[in-house]
């Protein structure tokens, strides 16, 4: 009998380990497999029975369902995963693994189709390798949305002695954890892409900056890098193909401002995670003054797709300029919450009322905040917008990194809008004064407006200009989005009516 | 989190086995607080002389980071995550909840030594919010009852 069940740490947080204890105990014949999740949080822990060739789950499980599970009879079955509609309505390319593989089963990956894409391309010429992902239409996943083959082909025509790919896996953002979950549930998929991406620009270490707060990713993200390292595919000699590629993971210190590319490499250096000035560009001067390649998770967790099935086959998904697949993280105050991947455009109410199931408080929607502390509160009004950049450029947003947070009528959103003021308090690198200082002054003139100072609007829209225009980087450049959404979109929750019209 | 008196042979073997790495700090300090549950004062110079750089970079190094410690934390470190997706749950009731049941603030220690309670902007448990983690363990939807059982288990 081969039963799933998964180690991912929202499975863990839920009770996985007591179940796998409770069907160890209770079926001791059994092989059990663990795996990353499948994204569907709300019914984690969900235990998978192969039948027939053909997975069965069980979810929420508990300890006390697992008599059921075993002998056939649990009202808490679900049928195929497969066939969820969860699960069929996505597209799976960049976590076609996740929640299906053991994590750390090298043969298991080759299986489902690793390293056919490294294969791939260590036939190919660098500009080729380039060629392709620029042809994909892949677009940096961190948030920016910066096409990805560009950044390669700035590197790979940069000269120097060493050049260097850095992962960012600095995924602070409330709302995101897709970097987590491939990290925990398909971690070879990240080496492949970073190979990829060394034998594209010519740099042969690599780099992922991984932060503390994942202690079971960077548990398996180093795993994973050993057992890659045994099997050739890290090395002096990457498949036999008698080029190199060496990664090391490293650990974060609690700074949510690392997850700016410019602060990473200076912590990653060992120096205080202070943004830098661009120019010059990470992909010119980036670590210890090398060219560097600096990509998020999902960004180059998706290279491996790209080359095993062509770039057209990629670019073919997807909306306007925002090609391929976006992989939608819904939280917060929702029925359904969890990992959606699908083509980008999508729109925000389907994905709210539809795929989450509205809230889980069972109270109406109020608003969603978009990609992460420095997204805009999206409010109901604007869940007509498909979910692409520029699309939801256009209705004030910000894509991120894709993770949607829910709120219920009971959120006050003066107090969202506070908040977004002291975390950039609290995580300003402290190199530009207006994120510096401003930050602290917003939390200041909000707690006047709470307390009934309509005159202190306008004085906060302008504090907003001036972060907006002052800062170097995304954290103070773009706190006052969320603030700014909650004046646009809720003011006549906390202004009178009088104020609230102006 | 043990916290021995940091011997000089101690600190300098962690430093010898650290030096060759490109950007070798961070992983220096993450190694002195995994072994010595803070960042000893006697490790400074070792370090500064190891890596020939200022006192007054490494002060900056080390209080820039929220991770780092000057003095050992409690016997368990209680993480609670106060970002967006856990508040849209109740994560700020749950805290503050929390921090008045242990009569302790952000950052404190209880009297007997078992926890201290430090905030966290997210631990990707955002689609199970509210989230905390007792040292390396992670808990989602954690309401009050589960918090109180997770506190008596660390004896608080």
């Amino acid at each position: 009998m081969k039963i799933f069940v998964p180690m991912d740490s929202a499975a863990k947080a839920l009770g996985a380990e007591e179940v796998v204890a409770a069907l160890r105990a209770a079926a001791p014949e059994a092989q059990i497999i663990r795996t990353g999740t499948r994204g569907m949080i709300w019914l984690e822990p969900l235990v998978e029975v192969e039948i027939d060739g053909v997975r069965h789950g069980y979810g929420p499980a508990s300890p006390e369902d697992v008599a059921d599970i075993l002998n056939g009879t649990s009202p808490k079955a679900l049928g195929p995963v497969e066939a969820l509609d969860w699960m069929a309505r996505q597209t799976r390319l960049t976590f076609a693994r996740v929640g299906v593989i053991d994590p750390l089963d090298l043969a298991d990956y080759e299986a489902h189709g690793g390293l056919v894409g490294l294969r791939r391309a260590l036939e190919m010429a660098p500009e080729e390798i380039v060629a392709e992902v620029t042809t994909s239409g892949l677009r940096g996943r961190g948030g920016a949305g910066f096409p990805t083959g560009i950044k390669w082909k700035t590197v790979q025509e940069a000269k120097a002695p060493q050049k260097y790919i850095v992962c960012n896996a600095d995924e602070g953002d409330s709302g995101t954890f897709a970097d987590r979950m491939i990290m925990e549930g398909d971690p070879f998929t990240l080496i492949e892409g970073m190979v990829i991406a060394g034998l594209s620009v010519g740099a042969t270490r690599g780099y992922v900056y991984l932060r503390s707060e994942y202690p079971d990713a960077i548990a398996v993200m180093r795993r994973a890098v050993e057992i890659a390292r045994r099997a050739g595919v890290l090395g002096k000699d990457v498949l036999g193909s008698g080029r190199a590629f060496e990664m090391e993971i490293r650990v974060g210190a609690g700074a949510y401002v690392c997850g700016e590319e410019t602060s990473l490499l200076n912590s990653l250096e060992g120096k205080r995670g202070v943004v830098r000035a661009k120019p010059p560009l990470p992909a010119l001067e980036g670590f210890l003054g090398r060219p560097t390649v600096v990509n998020n998770v999902i960004s180059l967790a998706t290279v491996p797709v790209i080359f095993e099935k062509g770039a057209q086959h990629y670019a073919d998904f997807g909306l306007g300029r925002s090609r391929g697949t976006v992989t939608l993280q819904i939280a917060g105050n929702v029925a359904r919450g969890g990992l959606f991947e699908t083509a980008f455009g999508i729109t925000l109410g389907e994905v709210v009322h539809d795929l989450a199931g509205g809230t889980a408080t069972g109270h109406p929607v109020k608003a969603v905040q978009v990609g992460g502390p420095l997204g805009a509160y999206i409010p109901v009004s604007g869940f007509n917008a498909p979910l692409g950049y520029e699309e939801l450029d256009a209705h004030g947003g910000l894509l991120g990194h894709a993770g949607l947070v829910v709120f219920d009528e009971n959120a006050d959103m003066l107090s969202m809008a506070r908040f977004a003021m002291e975390f950039c308090a609290v995580e300003s690198c402290g190199k530009c004064t207006p994120c510096r200082i401003g930050a602290v002054r917003g939390v200041e003139t909000i707690d006047r407006i709470r307390q009934g100072d309509g005159e202190a609007v306008p004085l906060l829209r302008d504090l907003c200009v001036t972060m907006k225009d002052g800062s170097l980087c995304a954290l103070g450049g773009l706190t006052p989005l969320p603030v700014e959404s909650v004046l646009d979109h809720f003011a006549d929750e906390f202004l009178p009516r009088r104020e609230a019209a102006e | 989190m043990s916290s021995p008196t940091p011997a000089t042979e101690d600190i300098q073997t962690i430093l010898a086995e650290h030096l060759h790495l490109e950007g070798p700090l961070l992983p220096i300090l993450h190694a002195l607080q995994e072994a010595f549950g803070h960042i000893p004062k006697a490790a400074h110079p070792l370090i500064t002389d190891a890596l020939n750089i200022s006192r007054a970079e490494l002060h900056g190094v080390i209080s820039f980071y929220h991770d780092f410690r000057d003095k050992p934390a409690g016997r368990h470190v209680l993480k609670i995550c106060r970002a967006e997706a856990c508040q849209s749950m109740g994560g700020t009731v749950l805290a503050e909840a929390t921090l008045a049941k242990l009569g302790v603030a952000w950052h404190g220690t209880t009297p007997n030594g078992a926890v201290t309670v430090e905030p966290v902007y997210c631990l990707g448990l955002c689609a199970c919010a509210p989230a905390a983690m007792l040292d390396d363990r992670v808990l989602g939807r954690v309401d009050e009852e589960r918090m109180g059982k997770l506190l008596a288990e660390a004896g608080a």
